[in-house]
């Protein structure tokens, strides 16, 4: 075994030039792969983290269908205080949850006593909320960095649409859930930079206006946001959550809660969805790369070494042994190859950080992308090009073991 | 112990509707420790002869066995296992591993046929390297070797499985006749200290006279039988 791995390498850098050529494509290949893995990891983490860590939350929980309505932001499908009890009192057996946030949400008129637009409003608990979205503090681009009762946040674009400045008053109206308008006054307390998405756009109140604003006797909240201590226990946590929750049953018999991950919240998970279809098809044209130059290379060695296969084969070698040679050819050009590609690839990951490339996202400009080289990864792509490169060398192994002692002999 | 034994044997190549008789119904033996040649004309069957007594052809008809095995019944694997054990191979082109060296290419047998372990290996592959007078070239790659240490190393290599036979179709056609004859040489005192049995053929008259008993092909049949060599016995019927 050890004499094949032998000859196997000596013949691997018999042709060096044609060897080089094969590794470095291979390697070029790999490390495409491994750039794109993980510059599109970085994005995607970026992104998510955006979109969550901004407004969303991991998990959120409703009132059975709310989420349906989530366009008209229905008062009437709140949660009730009993409602309330059962969430939070649920919330706190699960370990797996970091800080979670009742949120009170409503749409409304905003007036600068001139002129007005819509505008849509969370009521907040100023410290629950910045726990449960830690990015939302630092949107706030003017102003204060809390919500002190009295005060709104407002959005960039509604606060240069308005003319609005830090500690102008202005006034809020919103319509209760018995149809009547309650109207109240705020100081611009901050200015928020917009975020891409559902609730990229809204004001924020102290919950406690919120409640009065809405003449709301007894309390009652539109969502609460969750925040896990990692993202990537959602679903398991969105399954116990909707079995713990689900038991809760309204006078019809049907569920009172709806749970649901960031996943379900967001248009943006499908672009996640199709970087990942593109990293796919990305590692199907490595695959493919690999698979043809292997296969042409291995065969062109076959083609070249008649007369060495006819002779080992003449003195006695079985074809299983042949076979195994030819193999282990293409497993070297391919770790070879591999390897290559992995050390090019961390280079340029490297050199990328360092150049640090900007890119925009939405509204939010010169986001930094500092990618990662994840060793899973490498290790993963690795494989697959081994898988590969083994595939493609089994064809011209087997016609290797498969010729005829007396014909390759006589080759030329 | 006839360690050939050919019995009418012929051998037909079918190229599409063609059909050639390289062999018609030869018969001979071929006792043990002989140095046996056939010789005749390019195109007189020589070769043919020997892929079939090397196992790597089948007669279309006769009986042959080698080393007391019926060969016209062995599959592709058996095949390479009978010839890893049996036989040894000398080729007109020498036709070394190119990316072993000399020791290498004698250990090659040793190793990938006949899983030999590697102390007793080292042994047989010096003593052999040694014996082919290849000792100083035993760490060279083939193309840094003329024409006739190769065929030295081949002979090694040929040899150091302790085959029954060995087998060499025109192992001196590429060589100028000087070393035509000292390969000659060097296969008969391989012959005459190891006892192991040679069957080669040539076109080459001048070598005949080395062997113990020489056998003639004219257009695939045996045409005459030889002297028997002195001191050793040897056969051949037409
Ligand atoms: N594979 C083959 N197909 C057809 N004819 C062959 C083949 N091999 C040899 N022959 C023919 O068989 C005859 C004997 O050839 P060969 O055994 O090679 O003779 P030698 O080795 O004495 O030159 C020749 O006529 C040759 O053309
Ligand atoms: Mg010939």
């Amino acid at each position: 075994m050890f004499k094949l791995v032998t000859i196997a390498l000596r013949n691997v850098f018999r042709y060096k030039r044609r060897t080089l050529l094969t590794i470095s494509l291979i390697g070029i290949g790999v490390a495409f792969v491994l750039v794109f893995v993980s510059v599109t990891a970085s994005f995607k983490s970026l992104m998510i983290s955006e979109i969550t860590d901004s407004m969303l939350g991991h998990v959120q929980i409703h009132r059975k269908g709310y989420v349906a309505s989530l366009d008209s932001l229905p008062l009437n499908l709140n949660l009730g205080p009993q409602a309330i009890k059962t969430v939070e009192e649920t919330l706190a057996g699960f370990p797996e949850i970091l800080a979670f946030s009742p949120r009170i949400k409503f749409g409304g008129v905003f007036s600068n006593f001139i002129e007005s637009t819509n505008i849509r409003v969370n009521a907040v608990d100023p410290d629950k909320e910045t726990a449960t979205v830690p990015l939302l503090s630092s949107r706030i681009i003017e102003g204060s960095r809390t919500i002190a009762p009295g005060t709104i946040l407002v959005p960039e674009l509604l606060a240069r649409g308005m003319k609005v400045k830090i500690g102008d008053v202005a006034v809020v109206v919103a319509t209760n859930e018995d149809g009547s308008v309650n109207g109240f006054q705020f100081t611009v307390g901050g200015i928020l930079r917009s975020v891409t998405g559902p609730g990229g756009r809204d004001g924020y109140i102290h919950i406690e206006d919120g409640r009065r604003i809405l003449r709301l006797e007894e309390p009652s909240v539109s969502e609460v946001a969750v925040r896990l201590k990692k993202i990537g226990s959602r679903d398991e946590v969105v399954a116990r959550l909707e079995k713990t929750l689900g038991e809760h049953k309204n006078a019809q018999g049907r569920p009172v809660f709806e749970i649901h991950g960031w996943t379900k919240l967001t248009p943006f998970f499908n672009i996640v969805q199709m970087i990942d279809v593109m990293t796919f098809f990305i590692q199907l044209m490595l695959i493919a790369v690999v698979l043809i130059s292997i296969m042409n290379v291995m065969l062109m060695a076959v083609y070249e070494r008649t007369r060495e296969i006819g002779t080992m084969a003449a003195i006695g070698t079985q074809p299983g042994r042949i076979i195994s040679l030819f193999l282990l050819e293409g497993l070297g050009l391919g770790l070879l190859g591999a390897a290559a590609g992995a050390a090019l690839g961390s280079l340029a990951v490297v050199l990328l950080n360092v150049s640090q490339v900007r890119f925009n996202f939405g509204q939010q400009k010169g986001l930094i992308l500092s990618s990662k080289m994840n060793p899973v990864d490498i290790l993963t792509i690795s494989l697959i090009v081994v898988a590969v490169t083994l595939l493609a060398s089994l064809r011209p192994a087997r016609r290797a073991s498969a010729l005829d002692p007396i014909k390759a002999l006589r080759q030329v | 112990m006839d360690l050939v034994v050919a019995e009418s044997i012929s051998k037909d190549y079918v190229n599409g509707k063609v059909r050639i008789r390289a062999l018609n119904d030869v018969s001979f033996r071929v006792g043990g420790g002989t140095f046996v040649s056939f010789v005749g004309p390019s195109g007189s069957g020589k070769t043919t002869l020997l892929n079939l007594i090397g196992c790597l052809d089948r007669p279309t008809s006769g009986r042959l066995r080698v080393a007391g095995t019926d060969v016209a019944g062995l599959d592709r694997r058996k095949g390479a296992r009978f010839r890893g054990r049996h036989l040894g191979f000398i080729f007109q082109d020498f036709n070394l591993i190119p990316v072993l060296t000399v020791a290498e290419n004698v250990e090659y047998p040793l190793v990938m046929v006949r899983g030999v372990e590697g102390g007793k290996r080292r042994a047989k592959v010096a003593r052999l390297v040694e014996a082919v007078g290849m000792a100083d070239e035993r760490d060279k790659f083939p193309d840094q070797l003329s024409g006739g240490q190769k065929q030295r190393v081949a002979i090694a290599r040929a040899l150091v499985t302790e085959p029954d036979l060995v087998l060499a179709d025109e192992p001196t056609a590429n060589l100028d006749s000087h070393t035509a004859g000292l390969i000659i040489r060097l296969m008969k005192s391989m012959r005459d200290t190891l006892g192991t049995t040679f069957v080669f053929s040539t076109h080459d008259m001048r070598i005949v006279d080395a062997v113990d008993v020489v056998h003639t092909l004219r257009d695939g049949t045996l045409v005459k039988a030889a002297d028997p060599g002195p001191g050793r016995e040897g056969e051949s019927r037409v």
